[in-house]
């Protein structure tokens, strides 16, 4: 078989596939294209695993002993809040990666091919649950080394993966919509430092919702990451839920219905700047 | 496809970026199989066109067709018959040649091998095999040109779109791009080619259509527009504190186009003590031009010839540089334009 140097006078057939076929192949085809640069940049994955490490190191050693948590230690109480501020910042690499994109007119090749519209926004979600999944795996190393006891059984560590993974990908196209809304690599960055902020340490991240005022335990009570950071708690140390597991289902699946819609519309009229 | 139908059309084409009209009524027909040079300044609305040609925005008023493709309609459909090249080039810098030119392969629906055996063929056409499994980040800007051009070609598209595609690029890398594109052409490409450079379109292009503020305001071929603009440029630097005005006098009855008591084209510019005008004849007029200005008294630093720029055209034809308006996008340009238009 070789390829003529014309391909449409010779009348090469393409598969025709459905439109979801497509939104599939094309998706995983620049899935993987995320996936093998980020060996090719190491320091990025290594400044983002660097950096929740010290958040780990700094809650565990420095602050860890002045916040009292009932029920179990700190470093357990701690953990799942490291997990999902780490996740929750990756939604960040992913507007960043989009902006990059944008700016080297890569998004302008991409729109116009004959491929499907929202395969350049799966293909960087998934790249970076991927991501994610592996830098969340180097915490809980880094966890178990500085004291973290889990005792969920099978059904608690499926559920809690299960969540973290839902949540990363909910997320991921949160920060894919803010990179299309921005387009500039250094706007991402800034921006996400003012809406990531709040919603991590406003939250039952690193200290219970007790002690805070009450507006802002009001915020903290019932923001998508503290019912997320609570599940996945309650998950790993083998303590009841309650109300936070199907209320951080609802959150991720609530935010996926809002933001993929919304992405792929604005990845449609998108134009470089 | 029919034959009969041009492979690019555009009808009154109309875009604006807020108060900007970035194209305002723009018209275009491309015969199958020829090569139109797209010519203008720094927004003039050149890659605004490419991108309501190419399916990246949707025009506010007017149609095009590409192809025999409705832009708007059958935006998909019209996908599958273009391969675009962009301003910057467009590749994937952390990506090896090959898998660029295999990862849009795929995404034109390829089969892998397919997108495979179509890659190398093309690195080795656009001279890249060597350096096919380097990531393209090392590649000089000429390397990732011909590997961005090489991927607007993955799908052998009838209809390709060029946006300025030399422009950054040495002389030497631009005159082997040159040769890359003239070679497709000759293939029976049909395609549309933005520039800033007069003797790029020259070089490269069936007909030029000079573009300014969002429309087209002149066409034809390269030797009409140099017509209109008439022969060559002649400039004459005078001594510090010379006579401009004598020199003026000498060049304006060597100068064409001059009507009763008019200027033609002969241009003063005290600040560099230079006047210039487009003359006919070339060289064997120098004599005759150094002997005037003699006479006249006028002392010279300097004296040449130059071939007609982008600049003489669009100078004969706007009555303005096109220099100035590359210098400043952000300025509110209609209200500016609009007036310069009545004086002019």
């Amino acid at each position: 078989m070789n390829v003529p140097a014309d391909i449409r006078a010779a009348g090469v057939k393409l598969p025709r596939r459905s439109r979801f076929y497509w939104a599939l192949a094309d998706g995983l085809v620049l899935a993987k294209r995320n996936l093998i640069q980020i060996p090719r940049v190491p320091e990025l994955l290594v400044f983002a695993t660097i950096q929740p490490v010290m958040f780990v190191l700094l809650f565990r050693y420095v602050f860890g002993g002045a916040i009292d948590v009932s029920g179990t230690s700190y470093v357990n109480f701690l953990m799942a809040g490291i997990f999902i501020q780490t996740i929750a910042f990756g939604a960040m690499t992913t507007g960043v990666g989009l902006a990059e994109d944008l700016q080297k007119g890569l998004v302008d090749r991409f729109r116009s091919l004959p491929m499907s519209r929202s395969a350049v926004l799966t293909g960087r979600t998934v790249a970076d649950l991927v991501r994610n999944a592996f830098v969340v795996v180097v915490m809980l190393a880094v966890g178990l080394l500085v004291g973290f006891r889990p005792e969920a059984g099978v059904a608690g560590w499926t559920a809690a993966i299960g969540l973290m993974l839902l949540f990363s990908f909910a997320f991921s196209w949160i920060g894919a919509t803010i990179g299309l809304l921005l387009r500039s690599v250094e706007a991402v960055q800034q921006a996400g430092f003012i809406w990531l902020f709040p919603l991590t340490f406003a939250s039952s991240a690193f200290v219970q919702t007790d002690g805070m005022p009450g507006p802002l335990r009001a915020f903290a009570n019932h923001q998508p990451i503290t019912q997320v950071i609570d599940a996945v708690r309650g998950l790993l140390l083998d303590q009841p839920v309650g109300s936070a597991g199907w209320l951080a289902l609802v959150w991720c699946v609530g935010i996926l219905l809002v933001f993929v819609p919304l992405s792929v519309s604005l990845y449609r009229r998108v134009a470089a700047r | 496809m029919a034959q009969s139908r041009p492979a690019i059309l555009a009808e009154g084409l109309e875009k604006s970026y807020g108060e900007t009209r970035a194209l305002d009524g723009l018209d275009l027909e491309v015969e199958e199989g020829t090569v139109l040079g797209l010519l203008g300044p720094n927004g003039a609305g050149k890659t605004t066109a490419v991108r309501i040609l190419t399916t990246l925005l949707k025009p506010d008023a007017g149609r095009a067709e590409v192809a025999g493709v409705d832009v708007v309609g059958q935006a998909g459909e019209l996908r599958s018959r273009i391969g675009l090249t962009g301003q910057y080039a467009a590749v994937d810098e952390y990506l090896t040649g090959r898998e660029n030119l295999e990862m849009v392969g795929r995404l034109y629906h390829l089969p892998k091998s397919y997108a495979r055996r179509r890659a190398d063929e093309l690195l080795e056409r656009f001279d890249l095999t060597g350096a096919a499994s380097r990531l393209a980040k090392t590649y000089s800007g000429g390397m990732r040109r011909r590997l961005d051009l090489a991927a607007s070609l993955v799908f052998s598209p009838p209809v390709l779109f060029l946006d300025e595609p030399t422009t950054g690029l040495d002389p030497r890398s631009r005159l082997a791009m040159w040769e890359i594109i003239g070679e497709l052409v000759s293939g029976g490409t049909t395609l549309l080619l933005t520039t800033q450079y007069l003797d790029e379109a020259d070089r490269l292009a069936d007909r030029i259509a000079v573009v300014d503020a969002g429309r087209v305001i002149a066409e034809g071929t390269a030797d009409d527009l140099k017509a209109r603009v008439g022969g060559e440029r002649l400039e004459v630097t005078v001594t510090e504190g010379g006579d401009l005005d004598a020199a003026a006098r000498v060049l304006r009855s060597y100068a064409m186009g001059v009507t009763e008591g008019g200027e033609g084209n002969v241009r003063a510019d005290a600040d560099r003590r230079q006047v210039s005008a487009t003359v006919e004849g070339g060289a064997r007029l120098l004599a005759a031009v150094v002997r005037d200005l003699d006479f006249a008294g006028v002392q010279l630093d300097d004296l040449g010839l130059r071939r007609p720029t982008l600049d003489d055209v669009f100078l004969s034809l706007t009555g303005r540089a096109a220099e100035q308006e590359a210098e400043d996008p952000a300025r509110p340009e209609q209200a500016d334009k609009g007036e310069e238009r009545e004086i002019a």
